[in-house]
């Protein structure tokens, strides 16, 4: 669905985006991420044919951006960082307008316009002048904007950016419902919302990728450790004694008390090493049972501030020990969100 | 084009600026009519229309002083840019809405040579003739004023690098004493003063045609340029 090959971007000696290589497949919802000033408004404004490229072909539905533009124009929806409305149109007025430039037929106008306030949840503000909405209302007329004409690509820059978080959470459930039927681009410095919305994620820095993968592999396969969440119904000591004699596994941190008699453990184990087996026969050989048992993986956050920063290793393993506590809340608050989101 | 001349015209006419600066260039136009009319000496329309058009100096960089520094300035250009428009389409679109306005200030004036033939003897043709050449001196303002527009984000620098030019240029004659030879040929050819009393006089060639038309479609081209080189220069 698109295609970029070598996608390169350079203001005068400054190298703003490098050789970029990816592609979407139909029906994908990609995240891109990167710290602020890493190259992805530039990339997104090449995608949709707003700047051009010093090198390299961006390819959407087909269509090369260089050499069809008017083609590629027609097959996206975009959405950049500052919504671009007309605070002197109503929000109707300003849909109309857009369908118009998008050169949407003049019979299928009306209801397309009205089926996508309903989506967007603008119908109630639709004969309001843009300029005297909020910020998260012109940012969802913004979406709406991008929607106009049915366009197969999507792409969104940053769309939560300035929103509270109810309207973050809707936001991204829009979007969500929305990957069902479009391909969309989504960029977002924000970790959490990628992990929550993305089916595959591209990591890039200083203009140039450092990962492409989805969030669960991407967790997998950077950590050098595999680590547990444990619950164990057992008098603490015996049980830590046990778990570190058990082969492969490398570090036991007792995290809290859950309930009386029983104990949160944080297990690291070898990486190539599955300690899940001998762990629960061991347990249950002695009659301590095992409650709960969960993989951690390394949350994105961590992976990000491995793959953006230089910080060396040792640095980021420190960090994480000091940090251990703190992440697992955060990890427990955000399982919880997320339940949340789902009812 | 015609999606973006409809959306242009519609904000002039729902914002106040049209509506302003019409009534403030009639109101101009007609004080000065009064002051010409009531000496009661005879006089030619014509020379009357050509006279006072210096006003439209003023008055048009400030229509067309928002046409394309609003949209950069406000970040919406970037939806007509990866709209399914092309640039000379985004151009054309704001040209012809504004030069619309125009053409309805220039409407607005008919009531004085309709007054003149109730009341007295109107010389029809020269005044055909002048309002050609009003209108075609017009149209390039416009035209420049656009221009001046997509070179900045800030409308008042627009409007005041527009007014500025073109004033200069429509006096070039008061001051062409300091120019010679080739300077001064060429401050001779781009007088519009000297171009507009052709008109006046009924005597307007083909070359004159060509001078304004060619001159408009310079500056649209070179609004295009603008644009499209930014479009690859800016970071």
């Amino acid at each position: 669905m698109i295609e970029i090959q070598n996608l390169t971007k350079h203001y005068g000696p400054i190298k703003a985006v490098n050789n970029l290589n990816f592609t979407v497949e139909k029906g994908e919802i990609l995240g891109f991420l990167g710290p602020n000033g890493a190259g992805k408004t530039t990339t997104m404004n090449m995608i949709t044919g707003y700047l051009p490229s010093t090198s390299g072909t961006v390819k959407v539905c087909g269509y090369d951006i260089g050499e069809q533009p008017a083609e590629v124009k027609k097959h996206i929806g975009y959405l950049p960082e500052i919504p671009p409305v007309y605070t002197d149109m109503t929000v109707k007025e300003y849909l109309n307008f857009v369908s118009d430039l998008k050169k949407v037929a003049r019979s299928k106008r009306a209801s397309q316009i009205s089926d996508i306030m309903e989506t967007i949840q603008i119908s109630h503000v639709q004969n309001r002048l843009v300029g005297n909405l909020s910020k998260g209302y012109r940012q969802r007329v913004g979406l709406a904007q991008a929607l106009v004409g049915n366009p197969e690509v999507l792409i969104l820059d940053e769309p939560t950016v300035g929103l509270d978080p109810n309207q973050i959470i809707e936001i991204r459930k829009l979007i969500k419902g929305l990957g069902k039927e479009h391909t969309i681009i989504f960029s977002s410095h924000i970790l959490q919302e990628i992990s929550a919305v993305c089916e595959r994620v591209v990591i890039i820095n200083k203009g140039e990728i450092v990962a492409i993968d989805t969030p669960d592999n991407l967790s997998r396969n950077l950590g050098n450790v595999t680590r547990f969440l444990i619950k164990i119904e057992g008098p603490q000591d015996d049980v830590t004694n046990v778990l570190g004699k058990i082969k492969g596994v490398l570090n036991i941190e007792c995290n809290s008390k859950s309930q009386e008699n029983v104990f949160k453990y944080t297990i690291d184990s070898e990486k190539d090493v599955d300690v899940r087996r001998p762990i629960f026969f061991k347990m249950a050989e002695l009659g301590y049972p095992i409650l709960e048992l969960q993989a951690l993986g390394m949350n994105l956050e961590e992976i990000f501030r491995k793959l953006t920063t230089k910080e060396g290793e040792s640095v980021e393993l420190q960090d994480e020990e000091k940090n251990a506590k703190i992440q697992d809340k955060q990890e427990d608050v955000e399982l919880q969100k997320e339940k949340e989101e789902v009812e | 084009m015609l999606a973006i001349y409809k959306k242009e015209l519609r904000s002039y006419f729902y914002s106040p600026l049209a509506y302003i600066l019409i009534g403030i260039y009639i109101l101009m136009f007609s004080l000065f009519f009064r002051g010409v009319f009531s000496t009661g000496r005879p006089f030619m329309y014509g020379a009357y229309l050509y006279q006072y058009s210096f006003l439209l100096a003023f008055i048009l960089p400030i229509l067309t002083m928002r046409t394309f520094a609003e949209e950069r300035k406000n970040g919406t250009d970037i939806l007509l840019m990866t709209s399914p428009v092309s640039v000379g389409g985004i151009v054309l679109g704001k040209y012809f809405a504004s030069l619309t306005v125009f053409l309805v200030m220039t409407v607005v004036t008919f009531i004085y040579p309709i007054l003149i033939s109730v009341y007295g003897n109107l010389n029809v043709m020269p005044m055909i003739s002048c309002y050609i050449g009003y209108v075609l001196i017009g149209a390039f303002f416009v035209a420049f004023g656009v221009f001046t527009s997509s070179l900045t984000k800030s409308q008042v620098i627009s409007a005041v690098t527009g007014i500025g030019t073109l004033i200069l240029v429509w006096f070039v004659n008061q001051y062409s004493y300091l120019f010679k030879g080739h300077l001064l040929a060429f401050a001779n050819w781009i007088s519009f003063f000297f171009r507009f009393r052709e008109f006046v006089q009924g005597l307007f060639s083909s070359r004159d045609l060509v001078f304004f038309f060619s001159l408009t479609g310079l500056f649209l081209l070179l609004t295009m340029i603008v644009i499209e080189k930014r479009r690859w220069s800016q970071g």
